[in-house]
């Protein structure tokens, strides 16, 4: 047992996952996991490329051109890097490179912000690629592992990234345990450069991203949405084996938590889901049947398992650390289409304020009083605070 | 058990690392821990804050602290901020790097004069007594659960050599040393 932040739990994952080649640029609050990961490659305990990029751009361009040569690749990034990024995140997304990259969820500015707001990863998430938030420093190290084993399986073949909270989980140290390098090993087989969609060999060259007509292009998408289709069980069996290989539960599509008897359910994401715990068990000692379902996968949406898990409640809160100016809290408006009562959707947390125990309590009950009233459907702005002048 | 602990300092003298150090203490006591730095742009010289929790269970909350059982201050001067004590539990304890204990009847006041354990030590860097392994060692008293041995364990493996044996050497004084 080791103490490491959510950042440095990223790169400990990474050096398990024997990444084979890393491209990164710096960019708060990312910067730790290569920073440390920089460390590790020096100090010779991971053999890896540490390519040096001038933006973000590069350092997925870079990703793309090693990832095509049979390298298990890693990059991080947060934010504006992320924005910055995100020609090249398309087509890594519609190139089908099984690349892994650690996302540090910061609000985009202006005002100028590093802190923490979910609408970075989630503006990205018709890119092609998997995506997932995770709740712990533990969750983190271990979903590095786990996002490897995703993205190379050959009934997938699309890039993952995953989602850390900015400061609240990459700068939070943690209890974490470290997954045998022999462990990680029997759950990840090195990557099989033959299995990817494009592979560069240089006895045999072709050549890639040519222009493409309207008459092949949308076969050629349908493919990727197949892969969509059977990453759902990919996810969910790779989280069982790894459970299985650490002994420690792994969440796949989501998390249920108590919630099966219960009355009013949270739907959460991220860090905060272990404050939303804390609020479901204080609740429940009130007398209050309270349950909580995290969304652990993003892409593909686990619309359908959160549907079943919250049948029974009368009142569901959704809880968005990020919003669709137009047309509401992210997560709250796509799990809304799966769910035959309408739930309540609570933007809070934006640009980096803490979302409490208090306040997934407050929320609980008032969604429950809400339900009560029969108001459903609603969004609320949680905890707004007046201007003055 | 669930302990929370609240750090305030000035940037650059250590406080974040006094966090870690004291939940590796803890965990290496079979807790588990969380260290929580300040949520920002840290700079030097100015007022920050770094927060702890101590706990039996697993830690799941990832919010800030804002009602501490302890709060430790580093900084002399920063003793009668109104931030310092904002929150702290009746009867929780506060502990102050101060040559006289404050007056503030409504907590446990703990003084100690953690400068001077450091300048004794050698603890000096750019012309500032560095505090944090005192404090760490008074607070790790304070808090009960964290023996001696642990405080030695994690201060020597995070230094090496004479900055090691100075830096051991002010914890286990100032762990000997703090009075309840």
């Amino acid at each position: 047992m080791i103490i490491a932040t959510g950042n440095h739990a990223v790169s400990y994952g990474v050096r398990a996952a024997r990444a084979e080649v890393i491209a990164a640029y710096p960019i708060t609050p990312q910067t730790q996991i290569i920073e440390k990961l920089a460390e590790l490659i020096q100090s010779g305990e991971m053999r890896a490329k540490y390519i040096r990029v001038e933006s973000e751009h590069s350092a997925m361009s870079a990703c793309i051109g090693a990832e095509a040569c049979g390298a298990r690749t890693f990059t991080a990034t947060s934010s504006h890097g992320l924005a910055y990024m995100s020609e090249m995140v398309f087509w890594a997304g519609m190139g089908r490179f099984p690349i892994v990259m650690a996302v540090v969820n910061r609000t985009l500015a202006p005002p100028w912000s590093i802190w923490n707001e979910h609408t970075d990863m989630l503006a990205q998430r018709d890119s092609g690629w998997i995506m997932m938030m995770c709740g712990s420093a533990q969750e983190a190290h271990d979903t590095t592992v786990m996002a490897y084993r995703i993205a190379e399986d050959e009934r997938v073949l699309q890039p993952v990234m995953f989602g850390l909270d900015a400061f609240s989980l990459s700068h939070t140290a943690e209890n974490l345990e470290l997954i045998d390098q022999e462990v990680a090993d029997g759950f990840l087989p090195p990557l099989n450069p033959e299995s990817l969609p494009v592979y560069m060999d240089p006895d045999n060259p072709v050549t890639f991203g040519n222009l493409l007509g309207p008459d092949k292009m949308m076969e050629f998408r349908h493919l990727i949405k197949e892969a969509f289709g059977r990453a759902k069980g990919v996810i969910e069996e790779a989280a069982k084996d790894l459970s299985n290989a650490t002994g420690r539960k792994q969440h796949g599509l989501i998390e249920d938590y108590r919630s099966s008897d219960a009355e009013v359910v949270i739907l959460a994401m991220g860090a905060s889901s272990g404050d939303c715990k804390d609020a479901v068990d204080i609740l429940r000692d009130e007398g209050i049947k309270a349950g909580m379902v995290r969304v652990k996968t993003i892409r593909p949406f686990p619309g359908e398992e959160i549907a079943s898990s919250v049948r029974g409640a009368k009142a569901v809160a959704i809880v968005d650390r990020d919003y669709s100016y137009g047309f509401g809290g992210i997560i709250g408006r796509e799990a809304a289409s799966y769910l035959s009562k309408k739930p309540l959707n609570y933007i809070a947390g934006i640009g980096g304020r803490d979302i409490t125990v208090e306040d997934f309590r407050k929320i609980a009950e008032d969604a429950l009083a809400s339900a009560e009233r029969g108001e459903l459907g609603i969004e609320k702005w949680w905890g707004m605070r007046g201007f003055e002048g | 058990m669930f302990v929370e602990i609240r750090l305030h300092g000035r940037g650059g003298q250590g406080i974040v690392t006094a966090s870690e150090m004291l939940i590796e203490a803890a965990v290496l006591e079979g807790y588990h821990g969380q260290s929580i730095p300040t949520f920002g742009a840290e700079r030097r010289g100015a007022p920050v804050v770094a927060s702890a929790r101590i706990s039996d269970r697993e830690v799941r909350r990832h919010g800030q602290v804002y009602s501490p059982d302890f709060v430790a201050v580093f900084d002399p001067l920063f003793v009668f901020r109104k931030e310092v004590t904002e929150g702290l539990k009746e009867g929780g304890t506060l502990l102050v790097n101060h040559r006289q204990k404050p007056d503030f009847p409504q907590f446990r006041v703990i003084a100690i004069d953690a400068t001077k354990i450091a300048l004794e030590n050698g603890l000096v860097v750019a012309g500032w007594a560095v505090v944090n392994t005192a404090m760490l060692g008074a607070l790790s008293r304070l808090l009960g659960m964290i023996s001696r041995r642990s405080v030695e364990a994690v201060v020597s493996s995070k230094w090496k050599g004479d900055l090691g044996s100075k830096n051991l050497k002010a914890a286990l004084d100032a762990f000997e040393g703090v009075v309840a």
